[in-house]
């Protein structure tokens, strides 16, 4: 049972969403810029981020959801981001993205132990300014949303199923709120 | 130097936000919703949870500066320094103590918050909306903490620095981080 009187059957950051809408606005905002905004960085690429981070985590919700939400950006399958979570070291995915894997993961543990030679390989692979940036704000990004989710004990669907189809409309609607 | 190209003028979080201020917006409306929007908590209060998660996390920046507004709205500097030091002594209500308690554990992981930690907040008279905002502004600073250490920034070492910055932001709000001046 979740830690306040959130609303019953929502799952995750949904229902932490309805319970406080003034705070969902800007924090939905934000996931859709990172995560599905203009980038040189693939939103199936960028969901990849969110799902490791979480995964690091070790928040079910977030990191089902949004291994479900790449796996429908990269076409429906699920190995890929598996084997990220897994060994994003050895998992099929461009020298670029494990650079930006490696950046998330010292994120993750804190800012400061990122360093210079973990921004100087991921130049080396290719990436931007831009890219290592939102790299940095995704990892910190997840690192919020995971510790909203855990911190308030939101419901956590079991079924896979159940995150399968939230990845489908978060691939294909995002994260705005339409009225 | 901070790890990418950021406007070398402007120090801590405001280097990233002018940099990128398609996600400076969100994350400003966020800050200025939970530390600045009508609540029961006051803002001195609200930034107090701010600046002691800051400070677990070693964010030299974050902590001098919410530091700074909680003292603005606080009148009282020490006040600060001893939440920073040892809440559980310091002289802020028992209610706030069980919310920076929560804050805290929220600061290492959302999983450590525990149901004796929230009878305990509720004991002390916090709502449910108090509690869900001590939890949401200690996610908010891991987030922050993480962007502003995560790309190197630089932290100004003058006390002064943040306590001018401190009165513009109490006043203004935190849209002023990407504005000049």
């Amino acid at each position: 049972m979740a830690h306040i009187a959130l609303p019953e059957g929502l799952p995750g950051i949904t229902s932490g969403f309805a319970f406080r809408p003034e705070t969902a606005k800007p924090m939905r905002e934000l996931a859709e810029v990172l995560l599905r905004g203009e980038n040189s960085l693939t939103s199936g690429e960028r969901e990849m981020i969110a799902a490791f981070v979480s995964s690091r985590n070790d928040c079910h919700f977030c990191q089902a959801s949004h291994s479900a939400a790449a796996a429908h950006h990269l076409g429906g399958t699920y190995d890929v981001v598996d084997a990220v979570k897994r060994d994003y070291q050895t998992a099929p995915v461009s020298a670029k993205l494990k650079a930006l894997l490696g950046i998330a993961a010292k994120v993750q543990q804190g800012g400061k132990t990122v360093t210079t030679a973990d921004i100087d390989r991921a130049r080396q692979e290719g990436a931007t300014d831009i890219e290592i940036h939102d790299t940095v704000l995704i990892a910190a990004a997840f690192c919020m949303f995971n510790r909203y989710v855990d911190g308030l004990a939101t419901l956590t669907p079991t079924d896979p199923q159940a995150y399968d189809a939230m990845g489908q409309r978060m691939a294909t609607h995002g994260y705005v709120q339409r009225t | 130097m901070a790890h990418i190209d950021l406007p070398a003028d402007l120090p801590g979080i405001r280097g990233p936000m002018n940099f990128r201020l398609e996600t400076a917006k969100p994350i400003n409306d966020l800050v200025d919703v939970l530390l600045r929007g009508p609540h029961t908590l006051t803002p001195g209060e609200r930034e107090l949870i701010a600046t002691y998660v800051s400070s677990e996390n070693d964010c030299q920046y974050c902590q001098t500066f919410h530091g700074a507004i909680a003292a603005h709205h606080l009148r009282d500097e020490q006040l600060v320094a001893d939440v920073k030091c040892d809440f559980e002594h310091a002289n802020v209500s028992d209610k706030m103590k069980a919310l920076l308690a929560i804050a805290g554990k929220v600061a290492r992981s959302g999983k450590l918050v525990h149901e004796d930690d929230i009878a305990r907040a509720r004991a002390h008279g916090a709502t449910d909306i108090e509690i869900h905002d001590a939890v949401l502004i200690a996610a908010v600073f891991c987030m922050c903490n993480r962007y502003v250490d995560g790309l190197a920034t630089w932290a100004p070492d003058d006390p002064d620095f943040y306590r001018r910055r401190a009165a513009i932001v109490a006043k203004q709000g935190y849209h002023v981080s990407i504005e000049k001046g």
